[in-house]
Formats: C-alpha cells, structure tokens, sequence
C-alpha cells in the first residue's frame, strides 16, 4: 500500500493593503513558498472574526495564519492593533485547551516584504507540517 | 441561484507554464453555480475582455470569476468590462493564479491544484455576493477653517483663491494667532509682522472669505461634504459693520487696569480694545469681566465717545448655522504653564520669563516699545540665561511636562540669543541645552552663527534650581561637557516651555469625531501617506494642532491642507466604496462595541421603533452606518457579538465560503 | 446565613409598590425543590409577603432580566442586586442594553451562596426540604437530617468571592463592603503548568459533557444579543445538535470569545450548567490574560469604561510573545 505523503492544509489570511501586496511581490520576485498556503484577501487583518479560524480548523485546516500590516501602518490607522489584541487572547486560549501553539500566527508582513512574506510561510508550513495532522482541533470538525 | 462565468487567463506563459488552464476550466465548470467557463491567452487584452462581455450576454452570468493576475492589477480592468456588459461591477472576482500561484510553485501539477482550489474559493465567494451600488451624496462647496492663526490663514486663502467660500472661525478677537505676537522668524529674521498682516489684510479683502471673530464652533453634525455646523459668535457689545476701528473708545475708556493678554500680561490695556494695531477685523471688543457698564450697569463712556453708535451694551451671543463641506482644524497650541515648574522659580521672580513674553518684550509694539527690559525694575540685563526643553522631552512618569520635543524651541532660543547680542553686545547670553536640534533648511548655519559670530555660550546641561537673591537670580547648572557644577548670576531667565494643543481641541475633537494622540495632538489618517488629513473623511488639519511645528512648515502643511479641501470641493457629488459596513437592525443590540472601534466616526445610533408580533411597538437603540464615511475595514464586524454588523463585499458568509471551499 | 433577613426586602418591596414608586418587583421564588430557588417577577403584595425567598440559595442574578422586562414595563422595576450583580448590572448600562431611569436597585449584602451539590455530597439524593437558618438544615425523605455549617458548601464562585461592594444602586440595605483579594486565577494557573496533553485532555474530557442545553448561555448576562450567532443559520456556527461529543468545543469558545473584556465574571454559567462544567474557567482565562496582557480591567467596575477588546494601545503585546517565559 502506498503511504499518501502528508500535506498540510494552510490558510492564510492577508489584509488587502500590505501583506495581500507583499504576497504578490513574493510572486513577482519568484520566491517560491508551498503550494498547501491559501490565501484568503480580506481588507484589513481586523476584518478576521475568530470565527473564521475556528471555522478553517473545523473543516480541515492544519494551520492558520493572519498577515496585516505593521503596528502604527494600518491602512485604517488602527484595524491591525485590535487584531493584535483579538489574536493574542484567541491563541493564549487555544494553547490553554492543549491546541499546539504552531497551529496559529499572526505575522506582519509590508508591501514591500515579498521576502518576508515567502520566508513566513516556508517556515509556517514546516511547522505546521511537523506537527502533523490536526488531530486535537479534527474532533472540532463537522462530520458530513 | 447564481449564473457563473469562469475565465481562466494565461497570462501568455505567465501562468500556463506551471498551471494547465485547461484543466482549471473544465474543473471549474462542476462547480456550483457555473455555467460557463473558458480559458484565453490574455483575457484582460480587448479579445480576452470582449469573451467576457459575449458571454455574460449570451449565458445571461449573474457572476463572473477571472482566474487571472492579482486583483490588485486587474480587478478594476475586469470590474469595468462587466459593467460595460450590464453586469454589477461587484459581482466580479478574482482568483489570484498568477503572483499567489504560477510564479510562486514550480511544478504544473501543484500548481494547477491549486488554482482550482483558488479558483473554488473565489466562485464559493460570488455565489454569495450581491450586486453593490456605490453611495453618492452632494458637496456643499464651502470650507470651514477653524482657527485663524498662520496655518487657519494660509488654508483659507488657498482655498478661496481657488475660488470656493471660506469661513474662518477664530475664539479671539482677531486673526493673527501666535505668530502675531512674535517678533522676528528664524531662520532668515525677517519681522513676523511684515510677512503676517500683509496675509491678515488679505484675509479681510478676499470676497470669497468670511472672518468670524470672536467665535467658536458649538455643534458639527453631518459628514464629508455635508457638514452643519453651528457657530457661536460671543457677544463682543460692539457692532461690527459699524465700528470703524478708530480707538477713541480704546482711548477713553476708565478701566485701564486690564491685564494685557496680547502682551501676555506684561502691561495693562483698557476693557475696551482692539488687542494690536494691525488686528484683522480692527473692531473694538468689551471685556465683559471689567466694564462697568456691563457689571454695574454705571459709565457709558464708550458709548458717549463712539461716533458711528457702534457700541450695544445689550448684545447677546448669537448663534449661527452654516453648511460646509469640507471642516479644516488650524487650532494650533499654547506654551504649557509654568506652574508645575518651582525650580525655575517662575511664579516667584518677574524676571523668569517664557520664550513668547521674551518675544513681547523686544518687539517694537510690545510693553517696553522694544527695549530688552527688567519687567521687575525696568533695568537692562547684562546676563541672560536661556534654558530649553522646559516641559519638553519629560521622562513618560514624570509628573509634569511633555514627552515630545517641541521642536521650535532650540531655533526661537538661538534667535533669541543671536537677537541680544546684536542688539546689546555688552550682554552675556548663556543657553543650557540637552541637544540642540536644527533640522531644517539654513537652521543649522543659524545656529552656528549664533554661537560663533555672536559668542553665544552654548552649555550642554541642565538648569537644576533658579533662586532670585536681591536683583540677581543665581541659576545653578551642571555643565555635562566640562563636567562641573556651574553658578551663574543672571539677570534675566528664560525659560522654553513646551508647547501644547490648545485646550480647545479636546472638545473640537469630540465634536468631529476626529480622534487625537494622547498629548491631544490630532492625529492623521495615515502618518506618512495622508498627513494632513484626519480619519474622518472630510476634516483635514492644518498645523501645530497635529503636532509641534514651526512656520514654514506650518505654511506648508496649510497649503496641502486647503489642496485636499479643493479636490474635495471641486467634486460635484461623492462617490463611495460600495463596500461598506451595515448594520442588520433586527439583530442589532445597540451595544456601542462598534462605535468605540470605528477608526472614522461612521456609526451613530438612532432609537427605532419596531412592530413587535403581539402588535405592540419597541423602541430600541440600534447602529446605523453611514456610509459616506465608512472605509470598509470591517473593524465593527468582529467586535459585533451577535454579527448584526457585517461587511459588504466581505461578509461573513462568504468569508466562511471561502474558507469551506479552500478546506474542503 | 445571610445578615440581612427576609423580612426587611419583603417590607421595602412592599412598601414601594403600594406606594407606587415601582410596578414590579424583580426577586427570588421557590421553585420545585427547596434548593430550587429561581428568579421572578412581583407585581402582587400578597405573592411577595408569602413567596418572596432570600436565603443562601439566592444566586441567580437578575441584571439580564433587566433587558427585556425594562421594555415592557410601565413603571420602574424594583430589582434587589447582590454585589456580584451590580458589576453585570453596570457593563449591561454601558452597553446600553436597559434604560437606567426604569430600575430601582437595591444593593443587598451578600454572605455567599451555597452549592447544593456540595450539600448533595454530604446530605446524598432525595431532599425533602431544607430549612435556611444559623444552619443549613436538610431534611431527606430517608428521614436523615443534617445541620451544615454554610461557608463548608459555599459555591466556587462565593468561595473566591472579588468583591462585597456593591458598584451600582440607588439605595443601599446593610453595610457598604469591599473589593476583596481572591485567589479566583488559582485554577487558571493550575491548567496553565499542566502539559499541553494534560490540558487537551482535561477540556476534553469537561467540554464532552456539555449537551449544548444553552444554559450558559442563556443565563450569561453578557450574552443579551437580540439573535445569538448560534441561533443564526447564516452566522456559520449554527448548531442545534452536537454532531458529536467534542463540537461543542467552537461554542465554548467562541462564546467565550464573545464575552470576553464584557464578563464580569459573575460565574452564573458554571453555577447552571446541569453537566458541571467548569465553564468559569474559559472566561476567567480571559479575564487573567487581560489583566496581564493590558492591565487590570475589571468589566462592570464603571459605567462607560472601555472595554478591553474595543482599546488597544501602540505598545501592546503580540501574539507571537504572549508565550514568553512560559515552556508548556
């Protein structure tokens, strides 16, 4: 029987106006970064509900991670500073219910960071892959 | 149910060199909602867009899908080709196969997986989405200037010299502000009176501006480009259009014991007065706390006096409603008080002095027509310690002062000194600094003549205690470089106190729902992108009401304030975002969570009244957007515990469809 | 025991109604069981004089109610407020969720509330009546009678108790008290040094309890939304049935989530749950991880206060350090 090499499933979500442009740039640049990252555009990082991470991991996700821009360059001065805040209370609790810590990042990545932006996700994603499935978060999953 | 076109792009080889676009196409096809989709060499090309357009005609498409380049080249090439085809320009998305997908993975088959998985989500996506039309609301093509210092000045007459109204709302008497009460500007020491009433009388002048003086702004209701705004106009007990500015009345007036605030205290004037000679408008105000007539009732002498019958004991404040468009903040700042600061023995010795009283007293119109005098004795001062950074650059703990830098300070301070010794070379001028700071152009030069020409001494240190003894004040020192204790006995202190937002600007602040820094500075929209515009759409800022600032730079910043003013006002109609928060009031608990995160003032609440199913009727608070002031950050979506408030264009449900089709 | 008695709430409650001052009475009745104390609303003097209860069963908190009886009232709701109470009663006025001019609370004293089934541990099944005096006195149907001692079977919450002042009323029964030192993170810390499997498996085990009853939620006067998320079938989370044992963790989360800078931690949710989830220390984890995160916040502790989650400041942690220090 062949072993079906595990992939991990990754979600990135990327605020439109500095990492969504800082992943494009990795593209124009070339830098290659794993197939299994999928980017979601959203406006701004404070656009995530924690619903929407929840919601990844229930149906599959491996990893999730949020990209905006950095502290003080918020295209909406302050969306990425309440993301801050959301983030860091919504992973502390998923570590506190024994989800590994490596499952969730929030990652600031500029226009100008198309290198950045490759490295954050080679590294997200051979983290997320050495952790293997999400069996702690799988039970949280609809079964169809 | 959704009819979905699905046009997947080459981009040349671009992307059907690692992603096989036929494969993505006929994948696509299964999806639901589909009901065409096709693949061309270079669909954003005039064929690629015109493939679009016959097919949204031909399978009537509800919904297009491009797997193309990022939608931030192409989303608006792709948004007008539907629009071109009758199609909603928001029922159009973009799969990003190009710079998230082809450039970035090697190999075809993981890229053409991908692709289809990006191109799932982004057909989940407009099966949900809904055709948006972009708001649009009417300009009312005046500006408000609030403010009439340099940088309110210089706004109002670049914005009338374009050619549209402009009021000018200022709390004193007259226009002028601080730099009216300066004597000579760095770097080039040219008199601020010959550069600044030129521009007051221009003011006046100008057919286009409106000056209310004596005033302030009491109510702001609206938004951008609709703004009503009342305005106060205090009773001054003097008519206007009557007074000729003749000062008879200034003249004749008993009360003569009236502190000064235009000399900032330093000599008397009359409780009738116009505050300078060039003043802007040169009409008499009645200082209500000492006339007599108007406290007791007993004099009259101005009224006696008064040829033109300008004078109207029984004038009342009169308020006044006006529409503007566009609202420009110009408050600019005060020095701090110098209360909190007993070392410098401030309060105890008439001879410590701030930089703006030392400015008074050598200018020609000031309380000693000019000559550097002793306000204690009337002496000349043969040594004179300046100390900077008085209240600036506090530690964040420290009880008193100011964090920043004021910035103004060390060039007004090597002015000062320069001015001194040129004029009275038998001075010593001492100057204790932490770092004297002259970025800006000629400012360094400056203040090198100043210590080399004019024999400044410059002692890098800071002035630990003032004690007046006899006439002497014994200023004690340490002197960092040299590495020792320093006594001076000086004649003469001043001191360069920090500078701060007017007090006024808090409640302007509330008024506008611009927000502020926590010094009370105005904060910007974007700090280096969008620096004289406030988050709130329609109000702009001009000056040190957004930080320390000196004149060149606030005459600039004045400037680029009144060209955003012009391009808003020159709009006969504001199209907005059409991807804007709303609030689904059924659902809405009229928390105020939304509110307090919404960076631009766009959520009001208003009290609804509800049909409830026993035919009873509720009233409940609930959230409106408005949404000529919502930038669509989505921001309020989050902090929304029961999701009343979700994004168009970004709602939750297609979010979620997005992630369940990239998850699945 | 409580210190002040019965007899003076049922008099001002009386009194207040005749006189008109207010056309309902908010307060507690007996239900089935003795211990069964449930909240309701008075609008009759005789009902008040004969069912009106206050003993050491007393726990619910009537704050949430405030929200939909405010809105039918015609008159103003008198409402009795233990000191727990009042911090609910205040974060639901920030959030505008009542009309303050329609209530009139009294802040009542509060000696604790007894967990009836720590009484159960000692007393076994089948109470027949209990008897609230110096001593908790049950009586079984075996005919076995035991005298408790009520700070031996003080509930988790009252045991931690944060404070005996009172942060709202408009009058004021009993002596003033004040805001107490508790250990109430002790446990939060506990779960914190475990190992990560250790954790999961604690939760696992607690969170495949739950039956989704909605208790929690429906008594959690935080949760006060006009459509709960989890009602909505277009929210995304809407469930009516556990799929299976584990789902359940998203809605604890996310409702977690959802009240967390607004809980007060007023510990209603663990005191309904019928499965004896410890469902306090989800929120109180917030409310630690605040506190050490952006200063102590105190949700209730002022009308107007701005909560956590709608302020930030440029300095705050990031997410990527909150683990610093910290190896498990």
């Amino acid at each position: 029987m062949q072993v079906k090499e595990y992939k991990p499933l990754i979600v990135a979500f990327c605020c439109n106006w500095c990492s969504y442009a800082g992943a494009d740039l990795a593209g124009n640049n070339r830098l290659n970064y794993p197939a299994d990252v999928k980017i979601i555009r959203v406006p701004c990082s404070c656009r995530v509900n924690p619903m929407f991470i929840l919601r990844a991991f229930q149906r599959g996700a491996d990893g999730v991670i949020l990209c905006g821009c950095h502290p003080g360059d918020c295209h909406y001065t302050s969306g990425n500073y309440y993301t801050r805040r959301r983030m860091a209370l919504l992973f502390s609790m998923l570590d506190y219910l024994g989800i590994e810590r490596e499952r969730t990042r929030v990652e600031w990545v500029s226009a100008a960071e198309g290198a950045k932006f490759a490295a954050t996700m080679n590294d997200f994603a051979e983290k997320v892959a050495a952790l293997g499935e999400n069996k702690r978060l799988e039970d949280l999953r609809c079964k169809k | 149910m959704q009819r979905i076109g699905v046009f997947v792009c080459w981009c040349g080889s671009n992307i059907a060199g690692t992603v096989d676009v036929e494969a993505v196409s006929e994948a696509l096809k299964r999806e639901p909602g589909v009901v065409f989709s096709t693949n061309y060499q270079y669909m954003c090309s005039q064929a690629g867009q015109d493939i679009i357009k016959d097919a949204i005609k031909e399978h009537r498409l509800t919904g297009i899908v491009v797997c193309s380049c990022s939608p931030r080249m192409h989303e608006a090439t792709f948004r007008k080709t539907a629009a071109a085809a009758g199609l909603n320009p928001y029922m159009v998305e973009i799969a990003n196969i190009r710079e998230q997908c082809s450039w970035v993975h090697k190999e075809m088959p993981i890229g053409t997986e991908k692709a289809i998985i990006l191109g799932k989500a982004a057909v989940a996506k407009v099966n949900l989405n809904t055709p948006l039309t972009p708001g649009e609301s009417p300009v009312t093509k005046r500006a408000l200037v609030i403010g009439g210092g340099i940088a309110g000045i210089q706004t109002a007459l670049d914005i009338a010299d374009a050619g549209f109204e402009v009021d000018i709302v200022e709390k004193k008497p007259t226009i002028g502000g601080k730099m009216a009460q300066l004597d000579k500007t760095f770097p080039t020491l040219d008199c601020a009176a010959c550069i600044l009433t030129p521009k007051m009388v221009d003011v006046a002048q100008h057919e286009k501006i409106r000056i209310f003086s004596y005033s302030e702004v009491s109510e702001v209701k609206g938004f951008v480009g609709n703004f009503d705004v009342t305005i106060k106009k205090n009773a001054r007990y003097v008519k206007e259009d009557l007074c000729t500015g003749c000062g008879l009345c200034t003249e004749k007036c008993p009360m003569k014991k009236c502190a000064n605030e235009f000399n900032l205290g330093m000599d008397t004037r009359r409780a009738i007065y116009i505050p300078f000679a060039q003043a802007v408008p040169k009409v008499a105000t009645i200082d209500p706390d000492n006339c007599n007539m108007l406290k007791n009732g007993k004099c009259g002498v101005c009224a006696k006096v008064c040829t033109a019958g300008a004078i109207d004991y029984t004038q009342k404040d009169e308020y006044i409603e006006e529409k503007y468009g566009a609202i420009v903040v110009a408050t600019g700042f005060n020095p701090i008080s110098m209360d909190k600061f007993d070392e410098f023995a401030y309060n105890q010795s008439k001879d410590v002095i701030t930089s703006l009283e030392f400015e008074r007293l050598t200018n020609a119109a000031g309380p000693t027509a000019g000559k550097l005098l002793r306000p204690s004795d009337g002496k000349h001062p043969e040594t004179i310690v300046f100390v900077q950074c008085v209240g600036s650059r506090c530690d964040a703990c420290a009880e008193k002062g100011k964090e920043y830098c004021s910035k103004i300070c060390c060039m007004y301070t090597a002015k000062h000194a320069m001015l001194t010794r040129d004029k009275y070379p038998d001075t010593d001028v001492y100057v204790f600094y932490i770092d004297v700071r002259t970025p800006g152009k000629n400012f360094d030069e400056f203040y090198r003549r100043a210590v080399e020409e004019y024999g400044v001494h410059y002692i890098k240190g800071m002035v630990g205690k003032v004690s007046p003894e006899g006439d002497k004040l014994i200023v004690q020192a340490s002197d960092l470089l040299a590495d020792k204790q320093l006594k001076i006995e000086a004649d003469l202190v001043v001191l360069a106190a920090a500078i701060e937002p007017d007090k006024s600007a808090r409640s302007l602040a509330t008024m506008l729902t611009a927000s502020m820094d926590t010094n009370d500075f105005f904060t910007e929209a974007h700090p280096k992108l969008r620096p004289v515009e406030s988050p709130t759409a329609g109000v702009f800022l001009s000056g040190a009401c957004q930080g320390p600032k000196d004149i060149p730079e606030t005459v600039s910043q004045a400037g680029a304030a009144a060209a955003k003013v012009i391009g808003l006002l020159a709009k006969d109609k504001l199209v907005g975002n059409p991807c804007v928060a709303h609030s689904n009031e059924m659902m809405c608990n009229g928390c105020s969570s939304c509110e307090r995160v919404c960076p631009y003032g766009a959520i009001t609440y208003e009290a609804k009244e509800f049909r409830m199913p026993d035919r009873t009727t509720l009233v409940r608070r609930i959230a409106v957007v408005n949404p000529a002031v919502c930038q669509g950050c989505g921001c309020c979506t989050v902090v929304c515990p029961s999701g009343a408030m979700d994004l168009k264009g970004f709602a939750n449900e297609q979010i979620m469809a997005e992630v369940d089709a990239i998850c699945k | 025991m409580q210190k002040i008695s019965r007899d003076i709430l049922v008099e001002k409650a009386i009194s207040m109604l005749e006189n008109g001052d207010v056309c309902s009475v908010l307060g507690w009745r007996k239900g089935e069981f003795d211990y069964d104390i449930t909240p309701a609303v008075f609008t009759d003097k005789d009902d008040i004089k004969n069912n009106f209860v206050w003993n050491d069963f007393c726990g619910a908190n009537f704050s949430k109610y405030l929200v939909q009886k405010t809105r039918k009232a015609e008159g103003k709701i008198l409402v009795f407020l233990k000191p727990c109470d009042t911090y609910s009663f205040n974060q639901l006025l920030t959030e505008h969720r009542f009309d303050r001019e329609k209530v009139y609370a009294i802040g009542i004293p509060c000696e604790g509330m007894v967990d009836i089934n720590k009484i159960k541990e000692i007393t076994g099944d089948g109470i027949s009546s209990i008897d609230c005096g110096d001593k908790i006195t049950v009586n079984t149907i075996y005919g076995d009678k035991f005298d408790i001692d009520a700070t031996n079977v003080l509930s988790e919450r009252c045991i931690n108790c944060k404070s005996k002042k009172h942060v709202a009323y408009d009058e004021l029964i009993g002596d003033e008290g004040e805001v107490l030192e508790s250990n109430r993170f002790d446990e939060v810390t506990k779960l914190e040094q475990m190992t990560p499997d250790e954790r999961f498996a604690f939760w696992q085990n607690e969170l495949s309890k739950c039956i989704r009853c909605n208790a929690c939620r429906d008594i959690c006067p935080a949760c006060t939304c006009e459509k709960c998320v989890f009602d909505n079938p277009k929210s995304g989370v809407e469930n009516k049935a556990a799929a299976n044992s584990f789902e359940e963790k998203m809605f604890h989360i996310i409702r977690a989530f959802h009240v967390a800078g607004r809980c007060t931690d007023c510990g209603e949710c663990s005191r309904v749950c019928p499965q004896h989830i410890p469902l306090h220390l989800l929120n109180r984890k917030f409310i630690k991880d605040i506190d050490g995160f952006y200063g102590e916040y105190q949700a209730g502790d002022e009308v107007g206060s701005r909560a956590p989650l709608v302020n930030y400041t440029t300095e705050d942690i990031e997410a990527a350090d909150i683990f610093e220090g910290r190896d498990n």
